[in-house]
């Protein structure tokens, strides 16, 4: 018999009792209705100490800020995804942007580039969740999961109308269980550790600056 | 089914005492447990506590119920999203699976986000043996690696070095400066292993929670290695207890606010990963082979008793460690055991035995204290004592079942609990035996072993309680 | 762990008193101020001859077969349908919590529980059941309340002793840093793991001793033996009583309480 079966069988053949089934009761993890201005105080609320950088920006010019932004800290190459969102708006802009790199080749061919020679990356979002200062991401064909994880600064563009109140209300909205993609993640600032000491410290394998740009 | 670590499982009390007298790993333990509950107990300010305990030991005991079918439906859902699933009876055989992965492709390096079941299987070990290197990527893990240790706490592996120590640690065994400057000592661990990172064949890590609904895998972290362990290398290898499944994302967004809180007194990590697959064909980045690693290891031993079956709730938060006035002042490593603390008295004796664990239930004052905090309600102290009866075999209405039972029974205690019974069991005899103490309490001797080394011995009264009711009476 | 579920009964004509081993042994006083403070209020104590020990040391060491042929013997001591009360949170919480426990798949289950239900605590029992009022007759002093692990978890009586004292007005009570940390007792924990007994019951003195109090009170007698035992040997000036004799001693009339005599 496989282990797989041999285990099954041990699972299946317990020796004690009808194990209890109790009612589940969510309602100590619902939260209030809040309004998008209440979301998006409890967003900046909850990012901010954990030094998540957020800038509120109007649809029409947060090129403009993201320009200046990065000009703040000398970034030369800034990696995009390979979608026509947010690429376009980009490319055509007239603000004094970094050169773009479209991530749109298999990481495998230039790797080595990607981890040195990327000063920042910037992506979309799928929305936020207030109450833990979350982004939400679902990395995909159009915008690989590396451009949020591996150059020293992440700069996401989150939709205000977009910020759910809690978790499980952004995997209700989203019908996350009809399917998941191969990588979805929470993003709730820059990297970090308390493992020396319990000392704080950011930028230890993930992006060391998160910066939000809040776009109503 | 053995722990390596059986020597330093046998060693507990030597160890503890010389930890006890270790004012370095005193103070701090204490300055960490101290910060550690007062985090948790302001994250848990404005929420319904016990409700929340209530809820988390509801979706756990839900899971458990249903865990075969839960497994399979896991399993399925995995396979259609491409993910290969094996299944280990214990941990030399998920040792085995894992190396068998790693040389199908010919791997030379694994780089491993922190996974405490890869502890309890040793695979560093394995893998070491069968010439492959395994790297750690959790700083906490790192350091401890590096220090050639095994971690102390379960969430925050070198707890037990302060920065000095790290320092040092780090300018020997890499060439950095010294230096206690925090952001330069995590800079450089980060260009160190970033180059782990880009050169690993494999990445291997654990799981938070698995997800039978959709066949998610999900990893809470905050310093983005786990990310960078099960994207970057080519191949993913996720192994976890046999446990960790969970029916819904519902469930699973329960667990993770519990969780968080009660680990680190956070309201979330900086990164909560959920897989569900390898690199899809249109996708440019991801492993292109993602493979789950089911770990029994006794699990399966645990789950036929209807008692002990609530050890396997246990989320591995930590909070009953960072709780626990023993595991304060002994620190992780006086366990020996992969899992210290709480959690670990009454998880290790079913993957080591009674044999080996024989001091691990009785370390304990039973203060409850842990079982207060626990965010799925397993009621660690009666698991302490039912543990402590198999150690004895000492209730025959309920033959034991643990491996090792009876390992602690002796006939010198064992006859001093027979004579307490006779004495207690008879009422005139206790009567008789405890004035004839009292009034021969001039020759009570003042050193009572272990207990006077420490305090003076309680005085016995001129009269028992027992005889001044009777005066009073007549 | 805490017993939220209490439903006290009514103010009762007559209760069981269960004194406990330590307290006939080592602090009999506690024993006898618990009864006055009773008889004090009316209430009318039946002390049970036959009673010895509750079975508790041999429970926490896994012999259960021993600890339940002596618990057994105790199940027999309370015929009537009154209250038990209890001078000790151990002892009270190994009744009330775990005679269920050891009696499972027993005959004597169904009474075990029964019983099991009618176990009070006895500053819970003085507090909810008769609404004690005290009047301080004492020279004014301070103190620290030390609530043992099992009143606290176990019965979820943190608030009862410091409430009782909190009617005492010439008493100031100071908090110990760490107050509902473990003192080290553990019962045979003491004697089993020396060293980290002794660990834990040096950081509970010195919480103590650093509230400048030169007295504590506590609701149990094993912590009772232990700190103050230990202050003793370490030679601090830190002195124990169990909460008990401390109320007692406060409140009862100069000329002394003449209690109804029990039967």
């Amino acid at each position: 018999m496989s282990s797989r079966d041999q285990i099954l069988q041990r699972l299946r053949q317990r020796r004690g009792g009808p194990l209890p089934t109790p009612e589940q009761d969510f309602s100590p993890l619902q939260r209030p209705p809040w309004t998008l201005d209440e979301k998006l105080a409890r967003f900046r609320a909850a990012m901010e100490p954990v030094h998540g950088e957020i800038h509120d920006c109007r649809d029409r010019d947060w090129v403009v800020e993201l320009a200046a932004l990065l000009e703040a800290r000398e970034v030369t190459t800034l990696l995009v995804g390979n979608g026509p969102a947010p690429l376009a708006t980009l490319s055509s802009s007239a603000a004094g942007l970094p050169e773009l790199m479209v991530y749109d080749e298999p990481v495998d061919n230039w790797k080595t580039h990607l981890f040195s020679q990327v000063d920042a990356g910037l992506t979309t979002t799928r929305g936020g969740i207030a109450e833990t200062g979350s982004l939400i991401l679902w990395p995909g064909a159009e915008e690989p999961r590396l451009i949020s994880l591996v150059p020293p600064v992440h700069i996401a563009l989150l939709n205000a109308s977009e910020l759910y109140g809690t978790l499980a209300e952004a995997m209700a909205g989203q019908n996350w269980s009809s399917g998941m993609p191969t990588n979805a993640l929470l993003i709730s600032g820059p990297s970090k550790t308390a493992d020396i000491e319990q000392t704080l410290a950011y930028g230890v394998h993930g992006p060391r600056e998160l910066i939000v740009l809040v776009i109503s | 089914m053995t722990d390596a670590n059986t020597n330093d499982v046998r060693q507990f009390h030597p160890r503890a005492r010389a930890a006890i007298d270790n004012p370095q790993i005193r103070q701090n333990f204490r300055r960490a447990m101290d910060g550690l509950m007062d985090k948790r107990s302001t994250a848990f300010k404005d929420w319904d506590l016990e409700a929340l305990r209530t809820l988390g030991a509801n979706v756990r005991q839900n899971a458990l119920a249903q865990l075969p079918e839960l497994l399979e439906q896991l399993e399925a859902r995995l396979i259609a999203n491409g993910v290969t699933v094996h299944w280990a009876l214990d941990g030399d055989e998920a040792c085995r699976i894992v190396a068998g992965i790693c040389k199908a492709r010919n791997a030379r390096t694994v780089i491993k986000g922190k996974s405490m079941v890869s502890e309890e299987m040793h695979l560093n070990h394995h893998l070491e043996q069968h010439g492959i290197e395994a790297l750690e990527s959790d700083l906490g893990e790192y350091i401890v690696q590096l220090a050639e240790e095994t971690p102390s706490h379960i969430i925050m592996p070198a707890i037990h070095k302060n920065t000095g120590e790290i320092s040092d640690l780090m300018h020997e065994k890499t060439g950095t400066d010294r230096s206690t400057d925090v952001e330069y000592l995590t800079a450089s661990a980060r260009q160190q292993l970033r180059a782990k990172f880009m050169a690993a064949d494999v990445g291997v890590s654990g799981v938070n929670f698995a997800v039978a609904e959709t066949g998610t895998l999900c990893l809470v972290e905050n310093e983005g290695n786990g990310r960078m362990t099960t994207t970057v290398p080519p191949c993913h290898v996720a192994v976890t207890g046999i446990e960790k499944v969970v029916p819904t994302l519902q469930d699973m967004s329960a667990l993770l606010a519990l969780l968080t809180r009660s680990a680190t007194g956070q309201h979330i990590t900086t990164y909560v990963n959920m897989i569900s697959g390898p690199r899809r064909p249109d996708e440019l980045d991801g492993p292109e082979e993602v493979h789950l690693v089911l770990v029994d290891n006794g699990r399966s031993g645990i789950y036929q008793d209807d008692e002990l079956i609530d050890t396997l709730r246990c989320i591995r938060c930590g909070a009953c460690m960072n709780h626990c006035p023993v595991y304060t002042r002994v620190g992780g490593h006086a366990y020996g055991t992969t899992y210290p603390g709480p959690i670990g008295k009454i998880l290790m004796p079913h993957l080591i035995g009674l044999d080996e664990g024989r001091h691990l239930p009785s370390a304990s004052s039973l203060c409850g204290a842990c079982g207060e905090v626990c965010p799925v309600r397993i009621p660690i102290p009666d698991l302490l004592v039912r543990l402590r009866q198999e150690s004895v075999d000492g209730d025959h209405l309920h033959p034991a079942v643990v491996s090792g039972h009876g390992a602690k029974r002796e006939w010198k205690e064992s006859l001093a609990w027979q004579t307490w019974r006779l004495i207690h069991g008879h009422p005139a005899a206790y009567r008789l035996g405890t004035a004839m103490a009292s009034r021969l309490r001039a020759l009570q001797p003042s050193r009572l072993g272990a207990w006077t080394r420490y305090r003076t011995a309680p005085k016995l009264a001129g009269r028992t309680l027992h005889q001044q009711v009777r005066e009073r009476r007549s | 762990m805490a017993d939220t579920l209490k439903l006290y009964p009514a103010r009762p004509e007559k209760v069981y008193f269960y004194g406990t081993c330590l307290v006939d042994l080592f602090y009999p006083d506690a024993g006898m101020a618990g009864i006055q403070l009773l008889e004090r209020e009316g209430i009318e104590v039946i002390f049970p001859d036959d009673q010895t020990c509750c079975g508790q040391p041999a429970w926490t060491s896994g012999y259960h077969d021993d600890a339940r042929a002596v618990a057994r013997r105790q199940l027999d001591l309370f015929p009537e349908d009154w209250p038990i009360v209890v001078p000790s949170g151990s002892c009270g919480g190994m009744m009330r919590k775990h005679y269920p426990q050891l009696f499972r798949d027993t005959p004597d289950q169904e009474r075990a529980i029964e019983i099991a239900g009618r176990v009070w605590e006895l500053t819970d029992f003085l507090l909810n059941v008769c609404q004690v009022r005290l009047s301080d007759r004492g020279e004014p002093v301070t103190v620290a309340m030390h609530t043992s692990c099992s009143a606290r978890r176990e019965l979820g009586l943190g608030g009862t002793g410091p409430e009782l004292l909190s009617q005492l007005d010439r008493v100031t009570v100071v908090e110990q840093a760490r107050a509902e940390e473990c003192c080290g007792f553990g019962g045979t924990f003491a004697v089993r793991h020396p060293e980290i007994s002794a660990a834990m019951v040096t950081e509970k003195v010195d919480t103590l001793t650093a509230t400048g109090a030169r007295q504590f009170v506590t609701t149990d007698c094993g912590c009772l033996m232990n700190i103050a035992g230990f202050a003793e040997k370490q030679g601090h000036l830190l002195r124990g009583q169990h909460i008990l004799s401390f109320l007692w001693e406060r409140t009862r009339d100069e000329a002394g309480e003449e209690g109804a005599a029990s039967s």
